[in-house]
């Protein structure tokens, strides 16, 4: 840090900054020698030097790359439904002959069996095939089931994180009776395995649908899955959450607001919030990916998106009734779950990396058994 | 700020009456140490600080020594109220403060401000060195905008930083560096009292010696009142008027620097000038051999 010495004028500087600039980042010594090094200074501010890390990352890049190509995709669901396959996600097309060339092919063979892809043959029309006896076209319904398991993914997501920060918040900086009634009531979610838990509650309200005062949410909603997998996810967040802000609430700088008269709302938005937002938006990131498993775990089993609208989970559903005869209908999907969620924890890895470099937090909810609260440096 | 000390310097205001500024009479700070299955119960306490009384005059600095765990910084949290006192009273220019709610100390909190230990802890690794700085001025409702901005830059260059740290994060300054801007953060709205809870233990033995005479020239300037808290009873008497010694959440001994230092009565006090290292090997050497022969 040669600019340091330059103007504080005195004595004083030249020797501090030369005893401990290159040590002084927070996050890996490696970063500030090659910081030091550079001579010229860009803004050092914490993002930023995240964001210098991550650009390094080209594998995270990419990743995040095919998940925006995905998310583009499936956001452009009506445009291919409409310009090129002219046909809806629901529409059936059973006793439809294809004209393709000189070729009259049937979209359902009298045995039941589907065609098959026909990527641009038919100029559009069911490129990736027709999805069993019904004669949907499987593009189609690929693409705007990929916007219901986006949507559960994302939202839910949004969900967990805005619960999660509020109980970690409340329960880790009031503590007391606050936090023992919270991490309670966290812990009996936590006791349940998420899939079974998830399960119930989305057989309980498919069935029945959701009233809650004026909002009413049809049993088809797309709604109750994603607060099902919202609220069934948020204690594997709320508690290292809680645990980070325990570590943050005794630390000096804490009690330094405090002397300066702040109130407990400035502390817990002010000062620990910023410090949690490395972690919140790893997790975040994280939880979509678990979340869209979740939702194929559901919606396989009746459980979540309700048919007959679309998701991947729906689709391996239906496909797996046909697995011998048109193995596709299921490896379509499932290709589809695994290349998102592949990418979002590729990327999520990555952002971690980059923004937390010492810390070893973990989404466990997988894993479900792993101590929550295993969060410190390892 | 409203500060009448009349003229008075540092040296003056021990020796003229001009009243204490704060006296802590029989401050008691127990934790209780609880365990149980489902409720928590007491069963027994630490008595980090067990009843202690001082006063300390306008514009004078108090040391306050002990060794580790003996209930200094306890003792600081518990005067500025950032920990609640078990029991007994702290009185803040004759106004009882011990007990009061958060809204209640809000303003006095302008009077009295902390310098913390360790510099690498106390300052906020997510906040800008001006927002540190700045925030008392933004709560107390003070400055904002560029009124704030000149304040703050004003209080840098005062430290010893430059004006153009204002936008940079704490982890782009060392550890003195860091220590000067938890100094600007507790001058910023020039408090009458300001407590160093061993403002230098945790910086190497060069940068202590800017930073003590960082805050003896400031508290000329500025005509502060220090309670000046350290286990290295050699920085404190160079620093300190009076000198209190800590020990087991007690004081000790209390008198004037030189007094304690040369002629100390407690044979605690005694036991805390002895562990001072001597630079001359020799002498040290033959310390040592007095001590093995009188114990």
């Amino acid at each position: 840090m040669p600019s340091e010495s330059e103007k504080s004028g005195a004595e004083t500087t030249a020797l501090e900054g030369a005893v401990v600039s290159p040590g002084t980042g927070p996050g890996g010594s490696e970063f500030a020698i090659v910081e030091a090094d550079s001579g010229a200074r860009q803004g050092g501010g914490p993002w930023a030097i995240a964001w210098r890390r991550l650009r390094r990352n080209h594998f995270a890049l990419f990743a995040l790359g095919v998940f925006l190509l995905i998310v583009v995709c499936c956001l452009l669901a009506p445009v291919w439904a409409n310009q090129v396959a002219h046909t809806g996600p629901n529409q059936t097309h059973t006793l439809e002959k294809l004209h393709e060339g000189g070729e009259v092919k049937e979209v359902v063979e009298p045995s039941g069996k589907a065609i098959g892809p026909q990527f641009f043959a038919a100029g559009g029309k069911f490129f990736l095939g027709a999805d069993g006896h019904l004669g949907r076209d499987e593009m189609v319904r690929l693409l705007y089931g990929g916007r219901s398991s986006l949507f559960i993914g994302i939202v839910a997501a949004i969900i967990t994180t805005i619960l999660a920060v509020v109980f970690g918040l409340l329960s880790g900086f009031y503590g007391g009776w606050t936090d023992t009634v919270i991490s309670r009531a966290m812990d009996v979610i936590w006791a349940f395995p998420v899939v079974l838990l998830a399960i119930a509650l989305g057989i309980v309200l498919a069935v029945g649908g959701l009233e809650i005062g004026p909002i009413h949410l049809k049993s088809s909603s797309l709604w109750i899955p994603t607060l099902i997998i919202g609220i069934v996810y948020t204690p594997y967040m709320a508690r290292p959450l809680r645990g980070e802000i325990l570590a943050f609430r005794e630390k000096e700088f804490i009690e330094a607001a405090v002397a300066q008269g702040a109130g407990p709302s400035r502390i817990m938005f002010l000062e620990i919030l910023p410090n949690l937002m490395s972690t919140i938006i790893v997790f975040f990131t994280l939880n979509i990916a678990n979340n869209m498993l979740l939702e194929a775990v559901l919606s396989y089993l009746g459980a979540g998106v309700q048919p007959p609208s679309s998701s991947w989970g729906t689709m391996i559903s239906e496909g797996f009734e046909a697995l011998y005869s048109q193995p596709l209908l299921t490896i379509i999907p499932g290709t589809a779950i695994l290349l998102t969620v592949l990418s979002v924890n590729v990327f999520g890895d990555g952002l971690r990396d980059a923004l937390d470099p010492k810390s070893k937090v973990r989404f466990e909810a997988r894993a479900g058994s792993s101590d929550p609260e295993a969060i410190g440096p390892v | 700020m409203g500060s009448d000390v009349s003229g008075a310097t540092s040296t003056e205001a021990t020796t003229a009456p001009s009243g204490a500024l704060l006296e802590v009479t029989d401050l008691v700070k127990h934790f209780p140490i609880k365990s149980g299955l489902l409720f928590d119960r007491e069963v027994d306490q630490v008595r980090a600080v067990d009843g202690i009384s001082f006063s300390v005059d306008k514009g004078e600095t108090l040391g306050l020594v002990g060794e580790s765990g003996s209930g200094k910084s306890t003792a600081c949290r518990a005067v500025l109220q950032l920990l609640k006192p078990t029991s007994g009273s702290v009185k803040f220019e004759g106004q009882e403060i011990a007990g009061l709610g958060r809204r209640e100390l809000r303003p006095l909190r302008r009077e009295m401000q902390m310098i913390f230990q360790d510099p690498y802890a106390s300052l906020n690794p997510r906040k800008r060195v001006g927002q540190i700085v700045g925030d008392q001025l933004k709560i107390q409702k003070v400055a904002s905008g560029g009124e704030l901005r000149k304040r703050v830059e004003g209080l840098l260059d005062r430290v010893g930083l430059s004006p153009e740290h204002y936008n940079r994060f704490p982890h782009e300054f060392s550890g003195g560096q860091r220590q000067r801007i938890g100094i600007a953060r507790a001058l910023a709205l020039e408090p009458k009292l300001v407590i160093c809870d061993e403002p230098v233990s945790a910086l190497d033995v060069s940068i202590q010696a800017q930073i003590v005479n960082l805050l003896d020239d400031l508290q000329d300037e500025l005509r502060l009142t220090y309670v000046f808290v350290a286990h290295d009873i050699g920085v404190v008497r160079h620093i300190s008027d009076r000198i209190a010694v800590m020990n087991q959440g007690k004081i000790v001994e209390t008198g004037p620097a030189d007094q304690v230092c040369e002629h100390p009565r407690d044979a605690y006090t005694k036991k805390l000038l002895a562990a001072v290292p001597i630079a001359d090997p020799r002498e040290s050497a033959a310390r040592r051999a007095e001590r093995t022969a009188a114990g």
